[in-house]
């Protein structure tokens, strides 16, 4: 069978592209009330009072609730990742009940037979507040003196993290060459195209009572558990559901106060109750990524060769801690090294609080932080000695033949091949006649510049060994569970915890379970994202799915051809050593005549007629994997851009991605990832920010504030493949969400103050807006 | 989100509209295409007491010649101007500009007449009307009918000279004689984004001299404005690279051009200056 | 409350519907037309485009009571005629030009409106023209794909038709 690495078309898109599709805003049962949030339109202010009574008598209305309603049983939001001892965890009720700390954090809520009269009442809510002062700016945030977010904590700093690898001092003092630079990680909105929705549906009654939580979540099983905790509803009671989803990025990896409250208002009502947000509320609402201040040093010698690395960020972690909050940096502590040999490294992190959305993770989550800063960096360096920036990163990587690598950061890459990845790179790129261009261009003084940028990254995925996020302080594991089960007829059921939404586990599951096995792609059905029907999972992100999930799976496979294995050789009156399976069918070793294929035996299993002794009935299996190590996918891109020097803008004119993830199961399905990340991590660079006033008010709360790139914007990209197997799993998988979003970023940035060097710009601001190039341009001394 | 509730009318007429329209009280707003105000209802930005809906009325889609001018229905959509040939032989630079608005699902829907009463000054349109010195046409039961110059109709931020009794019911544009070059020069960030700034022009050459030139820039102001000391500079001249260059530097003379989150005023005004020299060359090298 | 009389996907609907009802609501609220999506409320994201008689607009931006007397074709309308899906919808499977598929409504019936404007686009067109319609997953590359693809199949039907 060569199932894996087929581009299997999908099976998900037959209800997708026909409109047959289960969003949890498409489930309306009979009797569902619609709840509307009224929310803070400060950035911080102590409520004073609620008044609800006038609303409770529009229309439709059923219940009006403010936070002091649910304060005795709404909980604290929880927070996974107690990343130091000392760590200040403030209480995050899922509604504001006493004092509101971003605007948008809700504070009363409206229940109604229909959405348009939920929403209409909630102007008839009316909040007493008092402002108090906001906090904005993360950098004022930690001076002494400075207005508390959590008057009660004395400080707005939550946390100080700290790495330290190899003697930096001495790296710094003897360098001949060292870079210090300030970047900013600015602050993205994820923007799923689905906003978020919750049904809840009671079931019952008293203690007796069982919930059905739909959910457009990432994680529908860690959600089940937390809900129990915050609720302290039993689990056994609480089951969720997460249908079709449309897309998270991280934005779904939440434990959200709107399930919470749904969960409280199902069970207050005795009615199935839903909340659908609208994208002007989720630009507030839902958890934003990214958002640093990196203050980097990097020291080396004349020849380019790098020494030691000092990184000091501040992560302004907003309002409170959300489900990994604080834990999100860290994952770029290790990151920042890149793919690059030196003798020290320092990393220390503050987390700060401010009165802004809380951050969480967002597609690449501390890693496209990271790999921004090295990836700069080098190009700096490069500029700094006058040579190539590929060179430089030749004399720094670590060479093929080099690995398994201990990098200074502590992790072990175990594969990777630099030099190959980069060579296809630079031969599809055709990097000397852009080079070739460029000078041409820079002799003419066009008013049209262009640059290159380089991006060789590699990022830590596969988001798993649940002992290093023990080590790392993280509140749970990180393995994955896949069940397999041949039923009587011979067709299949793989039941798995990871819980896709949009990453097409149910074409790529069924490709591995139909590659073990042997039997049929279509006879094979793949369950997940409900936690009645897949028991354990630990759900999706981190590019962990295939790394974990489908590693998984692959064992559960193996671990049923084990036990068909047994009674093969039973009904074949054979040695288990004598059978040969492949194709579906055991076979006898010389006796090809001889042999039973895999439906055949289900059959015996089923029946159990005539079973060898200990093995029990139906050909099923279990498997949790916990894999050892992390995944390291690494590649080359390379950006051209066109700048116009006269307005700013910038014109992405050629972009090569040549990643290496690993063994490929459905290379459609991969080059979709990367097509899809590339686009997240240009507009990073060009596009997205979101944007806060003095005052702490979002500005950027609709998309058309909040810019994102269409069709009209990007560039078609080039994309290929080198194919280095992942060493620490089976299958030789590495994982592939995030990659394209990690490596972009600085690929453009580079390729863009590269065009501007000659004018005296070393660094422009994300997002590069035209005015941004525009300043850096007359701030170079250009204009 | 939700619009909230108004009352809603639907004449079915021009002159049951005019009738309409003061009955409806003062918060009303005539609805044409939408696209400006179903957002703004949606955000709950805006709470008019009636919507007095002007799709049944029909004449008001018309595009038709009007001997030296063609008059162009106040709802005619964007999709039916760009694509209507009376419109792209006489009015060329309302098409170019037209065909920039937005995206094709709401240039189906959005109006002419609507984007220029509506009078955003990041809109394309008004500063189109305004390089053209288009004629608004304008009715009411009270007062009949009146015609009011481009220069006279935008007169703040978002407000227009029409009385609240007064539906634009058209606007004339006149048609150009020979010689004429026109180019609507749009800059933003995303394809779908509002210009940060716009520049419509037009420029009249007999022999290579300039005879006539029209700068409206598209937010550079509470309203669309003309960029009168370039047109000043290069009247009758003739249209060197320098001569170019020098008038373009004087495109922001004079303006205010706001500071929002996709601009600082200096950087409109620099744009200014850029974009209408581009926008002057690419109407003379047609 | 004013009464409507509206065609959706080749049946007709006569409904009361308070004015102030968008047309996506009425869609999926009133008529369980649930397959069309809302993604924004400010008529940027485009995953709410439907045809209404034969022109692509975002039904967020447009209120029911608009629709009377017109005809609306939604992403469930295009498979009706009992010849499997439309060359778009298989199109936009065999490219893999969606991921979580929740633009896909939208981006099929603005791309169908694309189509009818202009059969044989450019890669350059297909962008432009799509310009109304945001995708957070696919990077677009897939979709300029699918829609090309899908255009020579309509031409090649015309031709054999």
């Amino acid at each position: 069978m060569t199932e894996i690495g087929r581009a299997r078309l999908r099976t998900e898109d037959t209800r997708l592209v026909t409109g047959r599709t289960r969003w949890t805003d498409n489930l309306t049962p009979a009797g569902t009330l619609h709840v509307a949030y009224l929310r803070s339109p400060h950035a911080h202010a102590r409520i004073d009072n609620v008044d609800v009574e006038a609303a409770k008598d529009r229309p439709n209305v059923v219940a009006v609730l403010s936070g002091k309603d649910f304060a005795e049983e709404q909980g604290a939001l929880p927070c996974a990742w107690q990343v130091t001892e000392d760590m200040k965890l403030p209480a995050h009720p899922p509604m504001a009940v006493d004092e509101v700390r971003y605007a948008g954090e809700p504070v009363a809520c409206v229940v109604a037979r229909d959405r348009y009269s939920a929403v209409d009442a909630l102007e008839d809510i009316d909040v007493d507040y008092t402002p108090l002062p906001p906090v904005v700016d993360m950098e004022r945030a930690v001076q002494d003196g400075a207005d508390l977010v959590h008057s009660d904590m004395g400080t707005n700093a939550s946390y100080t993290w700290v790495f330290e690898q190899g003697d930096l001092d001495a790296a710094m003092r003897d360098a001949p060459v060292l870079l210090e630079r300030r970047f900013v990680q600015q602050r993205l909105i994820p923007t799923a195209m689905e906003p978020r929705a919750v049904l809840c549906e009671p079931d019952g009654s008293g203690p007796n009572m069982d919930f059905t939580l739909y959910s457009a979540t990432q994680i529908p099983h860690i959600l089940r558990l937390m809900l129990a905790v915050v609720t302290e509803i039993p689990e056994h009671r609480i089951r969720v559901i997460a249908p079709d989803v449309g897309g998270g990025f991280g934005s779904k990896l939440q434990v959200y106060g709107e399930e919470v409250l749904a969960l409280l208002l199902a069970r207050r009502l005795g009615r199935p109750v839903k909340w659908t947000e609208s994208r002007s509320e989720g630009n507030m609402a839902v958890h934003h990524g990214r958002d640093q201040i990196q203050k980097v040093t990097l020291a080396a010698d004349r020849d380019g060769l790098v020494k030691g690395l000092k990184v000091e960020l501040l992560a302004d972690m907003g309002a409170y801690l959300m489900l990994v909050t604080p834990g999100v940096p860290l994952l770029g502590a290790f990151m920042f090294p890149g793919i690059y040999k030196m003798d020290a490294y320092s990393f220390t992190c503050t987390g700060v609080f401010t009165n802004k959305t809380p951050t969480d993770a967002y597609r690449g989550a501390g890693r496209p932080e990271a790999t921004f800063a090295i990836e700069r960096l080098m190009d700096d360096l490069a500029d700094e000695l006058g040579v190539d920036p590929l060179e430089v990163r030749r004399r720094n990587w670590i060479r093929h033949e080099e690995f398994p690598y201990e990098s200074i950061a502590g992790l072990t890459y175990d594969t990777g091949n630099y030099e190959a990845a980069t060579e296809k790179a630079l031969a599809l790129f055709e990097y000397d006649k852009l080079r070739a261009e460029q000078s041409d261009r820079r002799d003419r003084r066009d008013p049209v510049q262009l640059g290159i940028g380089v991006s060789t990254y590699t990022e830590m995925c596969g988001l798993a060994p649940s002992r290093v996020l023990g080590s790392l302080s993280y509140g749970a594991g990180g393995w994955e569970h896949a069940s397999v089960r041949v039923l009587p007829s011979g067709k299949v059921e793989v039941v798995t915890g990871s819980s896709a939404h949009g990453q097409g586990h149910e074409t790529a599951w069924a490709q591995i379970a139909s590659d073990r096995l042997g039997v049929p792609f279509e006879d094979v059905k793949v369950l997940h994202g409900d936690t009645a029907v897949s028991p354990k999972g630990m759900d999706t992100y981190g590019s962990r799915s295939l790394a974990v999930g489908g590693v998984a799976l692959f064992r559960a496979c193996d671990k049923v051809v084990e036990k068909a294995r047994a009674i093969a050789a039973h009904l074949l009156e054979a040695s288990e050593d004598d059978l040969e399976f492949g194709g579906g069918r055991f076979s006898v070793r010389g006796v090809e005549a001889a042999g039973l294929t895999i439906q055949e035996i289900t059959q015996a299993a089923f029946a159990a007629h005539d079973l060898p002794d200990g093995v029990e009935p139906s050909l099923d299996s279990d498997v949790t994997h916990d894999p050892e190590n992390f995944s390291f996918p690494h590649g080359t891109h390379l950006c051209a851009v066109e700048v116009d020097t006269e307005t700013g803008f910038t014109r992405i004119r050629k972009y090569v991605a040549v990643d290496d993830v690993g063994t490929v199961v459905n290379p459609m399905i991969v080059e979709g990832q990367v097509h899809g990340g590339l686009a997240q991590g240009i507009a990073q660079a060009l596009y997205e920010e979101a944007v806060y006033d003095a005052d702490g008010n979002l500005t950027t709360t609709t998309m058309a504030d909040y810019l994102l790139p269409s069709a009209a914007d990007l560039p078609s990209f080039t994309t290929d493949r080198t194919e280095t197997p992942a060493a620490g799993n089976p299958l030789g998988v590495k994982g592939v969400g995030e990659a394209g979003t990690i490596a972009s970023t600085p690929a453009v940035v580079n390729a863009i103050v590269d065009a501007l060097r000659p004018f005296g710009v070393r660094d422009v601001p994300m997002p590069c807006t035209p005015e941004r190039v525009w300043t850096a341009l007359r701030e170079g001394g250009a204009l | 989100m939700i619009p909230p509730t108004f009352e809603y009318l639907r004449p079915e007429s021009l002159d049951e509209a005019v009738r309409m329209l003061p009955d409806a009280g003062e918060d009303a707003k005539v609805l044409a295409g939408g696209q400006s105000l179903m957002p703004l209802l949606r955000l709950r930005l805006a709470y008019p007491d009636a919507l007095v809906d002007l799709d049944r009325v029909a004449a008001l889609r018309e595009i038709r010649d009007d001997g030296d001018a063609i008059v162009i229905g106040a709802t005619a959509t964007h999709h039916q101007v760009v694509h209507d040939p009376l419109v792209r032989e006489h009015a060329p630079l309302v098409a170019a500009a037209t065909a920039t608005v937005a995206d094709p699902a709401v240039r189906h829907r959005g109006t002419f007449g609507g984007s220029l009463a509506h009078a955003d000054p990041a809109g394309d349109l008004p500063a189109v009307a305004l390089a053209l010195d288009a004629v608004m046409l304008a009715r009411s039961a009270s007062g009949g009918e009146r015609e009011i110059p481009a220069r006279e109709f935008f007169v703040d931020w978002m407000t227009t000279a029409l009385e609240p009794d007064e539906l634009l019911t058209g606007v004339r544009v006149p048609k150009p004689g020979p010689g004429w070059g026109f180019h609507y020069e749009k800059f933003h960030r995303t394809a779908q984004a509002w210009a940060i700034v716009g520049v419509a022009c037009g420029v009249r050459r007999v022999q290579g001299a300039v005879e006539d030139v029209r700068i409206g820039l598209t937010n550079m102001g509470s309203v669309p404005v003309r960029a009168s000391a370039v047109e000043e500079r290069l009247g009758g001249g003739t249209l060197s690279d320098g001569a170019l260059r020098e008038a373009s530097e004087h495109a922001a003379d004079g303006c205010e051009p706001p500071a929002d989150l996709h601009g600082s005023a200096d950087y409109r005004r620099h744009l200014a200056r850029v974009l209408t020299r581009r926008a002057l060359s690419a109407a003379t090298t047609r | 409350m004013p009464r409507i009389r509206v065609e959706v996907d080749g049946e007709t609907f006569e409904d009361d519907v308070e004015p102030r009802v968008l047309l996506v609501h009425y869609l999926r609220e009133r008529l369980g037309k649930v397959g069309t999506p809302v993604g924004c409320d400010t008529t940027n994201c485009g995953a709410c485009t439907v045809l209404l008689d034969g022109l692509s607009v975002k039904s967020c931006s447009v209120l029911a009571v608009q629709a009377d007397g017109r005809s609306v074709t939604t992403v469930e309308g295009l498979s009706l005629d009992g010849t499997g899906d439309h060359p778009l919808q298989q199109a936009f499977h065999r490219t893999h030009a969606l991921q979580c598929g929740y633009c896909t409504p939208g981006m099929i019936m603005a791309s169908l409106d694309l189509l009818r404007d202009n059969p044989d686009p450019s890669e350059q067109e297909v962008r432009n023209g799509l310009e109304g319609n945001l995708c957070r997953c696919t990077g677009y590359q897939n979709i300029v794909r699918a829609v090309r693809s899908a255009a020579t199949e309509m031409r090649g039907r015309e031709v054999t038709s």
